[in-house]
């Protein structure tokens, strides 16, 4: 039963590590047709491979969801594209009205263009920008690719999450837990015995939903950016930023006076010290969330590249000549599985450190002081101090 | 640079998802789960705490019950000892009496023969002495008549004793 169970799981890492180059294959035939592409010398040469653009747009974000090529037929969901202009006001339609993407080249580098729709056409260069045809100012709020993303990783997370809580609400509180509450209590206690009580203390169950929203949250987005489909939510740097700006105001929100204090006027250092130690605790007090955005981010995004580097290397030597680029494919497959098995772990462990950090920062900013000369520090945080252990009531659960 | 800068969009999509699926969540699932594993925690807890309890309670009365064992072991022996010790000197006391019974009938008896013994011996002696004294007498009366007499007495006494 194991071994069965070990082959079918390589045969799925397999497929799925080798789906995506379907289309990048036929992609490089699509570019081969291009009207406008300088490379192409002769009926038989290949243009050469750009493959920086290729894994860039892959990893990036994108207005229609392109999910392979056969051919000269690209199979694409198009998504909703939502624009907001000062001038012209709202205006939703299907990505679909924008066509394919027309190679321009401009200041040395190399642009995707789109056909115009409604004054708007997107331009892709390392990113999709949607701009405004007259050059005017366009927010753009469409369902791209990874909203899409998230928003099925929303609809995972309440669908699981609220039957398992329903479970536990039907049931008596002393029967042995059945199904998937199974896999989910080790997680739900692991958080809290790992990441909040070590970090937070006896308050600890204020924010263990917040923690455990932004576990789940981080580790579902990122396994889903391991299918094949291209998604690459986490990798981006608008989520992470988002999450790290949730976990600083919740940090900063529940920063207590001896924190303010310590932050604004260290106690018991001398006043030309002061100067230069305030704006330097200031300047660390920032460095925090901008931390937590960049790791979960370069992390995520460097595994996807990673990988997509990997499989590209099949098309490098099969651009030398095809002999080489199959051989290369039994390397670059192996390697590939390796790395998504890497990324599987990875996709884990940054949930979790991004889970444990915010508890460390909050931590950091509901510490009470220990000494004596503190007390009058105390004020209104500690009043809702009430229970420890396990006497915290379930009505404490507020953040 | 591109990839360094953040996209409105997907930055106000994310916030109201995240918050979203926060508040969603924080209601219909992490408050019962977390009420009920605390709740099965302590109830865990409570009957680990009690069983503990029930143990020592019974390792207490064990160790009593041990106690009014061996404290009714001792009495046990106690009281056997004790009949024993009864029993033992009832026997000697009973010994005891007896000898002193016996002996003093032994001494009875002895002083009883001795007495009879020496009465028996006294009477003997009498009847002796008075037989020897009527010999005597008779003997003594026939000197008193004549010769003759005497000597015819002598014959008679001798005839009676020859008869007897």
């Amino acid at each position: 039963m194991g071994s069965r169970r070990l082959l079918s799981l390589l045969v799925l890492v397999f497929v799925l590590a080798v789906a995506p180059l379907c289309s990048f294959a036929q992609q490089e035939e699509n570019h081969e047709n291009a009207p406008n592409s300088e490379a192409v010398e002769g009926n038989g040469e290949k243009k050469k491979l750009d493959v920086s653009s290729e894994v860039f747009s892959h990893v990036g974000d994108a207005h229609s969801w392109h999910i392979f090529s056969m051919g000269e037929k690209h199979v694409t969901v198009p998504l909703p594209v939502i624009l907001y202009s000062p001038e012209k006001g709202l205006s939703v339609f299907s990505s679909a009205n924008f066509g394919h993407f027309e190679e321009e080249k401009r200041d040395g580098k190399t642009y995707g263009i789109t056909e115009s729709y409604n004054g708007y056409h997107i331009e892709r260069g390392i990113k999709e920008k949607v701009i405004a045809d007259d050059g005017s100012k366009v927010y753009d709020f469409s369902i791209t690719k990874n909203v899409l993303c998230m928003l099925l990783a929303v609809a995972i997370l309440l669908l699981l999450m609220t039957s398992v809580g329903k479970k536990y609400k039907k049931n008596a509180v002393m029967t042995a837990p059945t199904g998937f509450q199974n896999a989910l209590e080790p997680v739900i206690t692991f958080i809290r015995d790992e990441v909040a009580k070590p970090n937070l203390g006896n308050r600890y169950m204020r924010y263990m939903p917040m923690l455990l929203t932004v576990f789940f949250f981080i580790w579902i987005n990122n396994l889903l950016g391991l299918l094949p489909f291209g998604f690459n939510f986490t990798g981006n740097i608008a989520v992470t930023l988002c999450l790290s700006i949730v976990s600083f105001i919740v940090m900063v929100v529940s920063a207590n006076k001896h924190f303010w204090g310590h932050l604004l006027n260290p106690p018991g250092v001398p006043f030309g010290i002061k100067l230069l130690l305030v704006p330097i605790e200031i300047i660390s007090l920032f460095i925090k969330p901008v931390a937590l955005t960049i790791r979960l981010f370069a992390n995520m995004l460097a595994g996807h590249i990673v990988i997509l580097s990997v499989i590209f290397m099949i098309f490098i030597f099969g651009n030398m000549s095809p002999v080489a680029g199959w051989g290369f494919s039994i390397v670059s497959v192996a390697f590939a599985i390796f790395m998504f098995l890497l990324e599987l772990l990875v996709a884990a462990i940054q949930a979790f450190i991004f889970a444990n950090l915010t508890a460390v920062f909050i931590g950091q900013a509901i510490e009470e002081p220990h000494h004596d000369h503190g007390h009058h520090h105390h004020g209104e945080a500690v009043n809702d101090t009430t229970g420890q252990g396990y006497h915290v009531s379930a009505n404490e659960i507020i953040a | 640079m591109d990839l360094l800068t953040p996209d409105l969009g997907l930055f106000v999509w994310t916030s109201i998802a995240f918050l979203l699926v926060f508040f969603i969540l924080r209601a219909f699932a992490w408050k019962p789960i977390l009420k009920s594993l605390t709740e099965r925690e302590t109830g865990i807890a409570d009957a680990i705490a009690s069983a503990d309890r029930l143990k020592k309670e019974m390792s207490q009365m064990q160790a009593e019950n041990e106690k009014i064992m061996a404290e009714a072991r001792a009495e046990r022996a106690a009281m056997l000892k004790e009949a024993k010790e009864t029993r033992d000197s009832i026997i000697n006391k009973a010994k005891e009496e007896t000898k002193v019974v016996a002996d003093k009938m032994i001494a009875e008896a002895q002083q009883q023969i001795q007495q009879q013994k020496m009465a028996a011996l006294t009477e003997v002696k009498n009847e002796m002495g008075q037989l020897a004294v009527a010999v005597a007498e008779k003997v003594l009366r026939q000197q008193l008549a004549t010769a003759e007499s005497q000597n015819s007495y002598a014959k008679l006494l001798a005839e009676e004793i020859k008869m007897n």
